[in-house]
């Protein structure tokens, strides 16, 4: 293999007593890549989410991170594998400034009593947002006098700032109208220059065209395949997630 | 929409008003010049003593409760827990003989002991901390009457001046300097220098942004890895930690305590928490704001007397200043969003 793949699932089976969640999982994201997880409601997409962002752990199956296999206690624990989760709800702190937001739970501090070091995380705030091109007024600005669409690009800024293996996405622009989903999407864009893995979960399937190199479909905890993006038609997907010919 | 345009909207007196102690230090100035020009006494060394002394036992309690609701909790065990730590010392010192440092420190591991069981049943239950709290208020005020009643035959501890090395502690929980004819208590250095350590926590610290957090929005506060079992247990063990330092401060000034002492006062700390900004609903708040808090109640109080007006009205008083206070953090923030 030439290029290692940032994740890599093998035959994840998740059962929860007598039911089948998933019945077997495989794939590949390579660093630089976005690749969709699509299918229907209770298809599994969660399930899977949640396993590889580790609130659920595997019945069976490895999952590897840059090659190196790993097993996730908690979320906290994934996170400190460099694992990065843009939740559907955000998780973010109204009443707080935004650089706060990014760095919630991992502050940087200086000197010896370890005190806040506001100055250096509004400045590396500010770099990010302008890297990524997310149009905030201020890193000092409180988070609850933002839009949606500036809310989701902090989110998504955050998993950036913080993942060194994976970003995972659920839904990041169900919530959102017609503009903004083009604002988060050119960022979803920029944080695959710069060579991050994303997994994207999307009911959206011009979105999955637009932005996903690949996409892979589940049903009812079946994976039925992984296509190139460029090598599947619209309908054929559809095909794929309902299981009804077109 | 461009970038100016919403840097713009923030203006100077916006964030000001947006300031949580604002209203607090208002107030406590117009309470000051009040009662200053409505008495003689007020504004006199022996007066501000007085108002001092008072403003400092529920400064600290404000300010840890403070902390507390910026949290996202309540304590309503906070007061009765200053008079369990003293009767726990004067028990064990006048009763059974106990070396009166020992006693002090281990009445301090029992008051964080509780304030950790607070905590650890709040988070494990879910339940709210206010039905958790009102139960540990009762049972140890039940304890406090019941063993105080048992041991001694009184509701009262006696003799605390008799108990060897009664001298040695006293001078650091109750002692006091005469300045100009008044009497200052060192309880206003404790709080003075309660309300900076907690103040420099709370804006200075990652603990203090994850008890913004805890309290500002848990779900959030969790997916992001803030550790919010510490942060909660440690903010009741703070406040039952408070609540000892007050007893302390209590017992070794008049050198008694009654069996009932503190219970009732746990709303007056959280009325000073709420008149010095803090929302009922966490996350927002400010540790010099509780303590502006608590020197207004102390003046209030001691002006009231002052003033000779019947004192059976200072809670009157109080009750309107908490509505008031509200009224006025609503209509703020109200005003605030409006401007949006």
């Amino acid at each position: 293999m030439t290029t290692e793949s940032a994740l890599e699932l093998r035959g994840i089976h998740k059962q929860f007593g007598a039911v089948t969640a998933i019945e077997r999982f495989d794939l590949d994201v390579a660093p630089g890549e976005i690749v969709a997880l699509v299918g229907d409601n209770g298809a599994g997409k969660s399930t899977l989410v949640k396993i590889i962002s580790g609130l659920y752990q595997p019945t069976d199956g490895e999952i590897r991170l840059s090659g190196e296999p790993v097993s996730f206690r908690d979320a906290s624990d994934a996170r400190a594998h460099g694992v990065e989760v843009v939740y559907q709800d955000l998780a973010l702190v109204d009443q707080q400034p935004v650089y706060m937001n990014l760095f919630l739970g991992r502050e940087l501090t200086k000197g010896p009593l370890r005190t806040l070091d506001r100055a250096r995380m509004a400045r590396e705030t500010q770099d990010l947002v302008t890297e990524l091109d997310v149009r905030i007024p201020s890193p000092h600005a409180t988070l609850s006098d933002l839009s949606g669409g500036q809310r989701q690009g902090i989110a998504i800024a955050r998993a950036t700032h913080w993942a060194r293996g994976l970003v995972l996405m659920d839904e990041p622009t169900a919530a959102l109208g017609v503009a903004e989903t083009a604002k988060v999407e050119e960022t979803i864009l920029r944080l695959k220059a710069r060579g991050a893995a994303v997994l994207i979960v999307s009911h959206n399937l011009e979105q999955v065209f637009r932005v996903a190199d690949r996409v892979t479909v589940l049903r009812r905890g079946t994976q039925v395949g992984t296509r190139r993006i460029d090598e599947v038609a619209k309908n054929d997907l559809v095909a794929m997630i309902t299981g009804l010919a077109q | 929409m461009t970038d100016a345009s919403l840097t713009s909207s923030t203006s100077p007196v916006r964030r000001l008003l947006a300031r949580p102690t604002t209203g607090a230090w208002v107030a406590a100035v117009v309470v000051l010049v009040f009662f200053s020009v409505q008495t003689d006494t007020f504004m006199t060394a022996a007066g501000a003593g007085v108002w001092l002394e008072s403003a400092s036992r529920f400064g600290i309690m404000a300010v840890a409760v403070a902390l507390l609701m910026i949290g996202g909790e309540f304590d309503l065990s906070a007061g009765v827990m200053t008079g369990f730590t003293a009767l726990w010392v004067g028990v064990c010192t006048t009763q059974y003989g106990l070396n009166v440092w020992v006693a002090v420190l281990l009445s301090l591991v029992v008051a964080l002991a509780v304030g950790a069981l607070n905590g650890v049943l709040v988070v494990r239950t879910g339940l709210p901390s206010f039905i958790i709290t009102l139960g540990t208020f009762f049972v140890l005020q039940g304890v406090d009457l019941a063993v105080t009643k048992a041991l001694t035959g009184e509701v009262a501890i006696q003799g605390m001046t008799k108990v060897p090395y009664y001298d040695s502690v006293q001078p650091i929980f109750g002692g006091s300097v005469e300045i100009g004819g008044g009497t200052f208590y060192v309880s206003i250095l404790w709080w003075l220098a309660f309300t900076a350590l907690a103040s420099w926590v709370l804006l200075r610290t990652r603990a203090g942004n994850w008890i913004f957090a805890v309290g500002g929005d848990l779900p959030a506060a969790r997916a992001v890895g803030v550790p919010i079992i510490k942060t909660k247990i440690g903010l009741f063990m703070l406040t039952a930690g408070a609540g000892w330092l007050v007893g302390m401060i209590s017992l070794f000034r008049t050198s008694t305590v009654q069996a009932n002492t503190g219970v009732g006062q746990e709303f007056i700390y959280i009325i000073c928490a709420v008149v010095g900004g803090c929302l009922m609903t966490g996350g927002y708040g400010s540790a010099v704001g509780a303590s502006l808090g608590a020197l207004i109640y102390g003046m209030t109080f001691m002006g009231i007397n002052a003033a000779q007006w019947d004192n059976n009205w200072l809670r009157t008083f109080l009750g309107a200043m908490l509505l008031g206070a509200v009224l006025i953090n609503l209509w703020v923030r109200k005003q605030a969003e409006a401007t949006r």
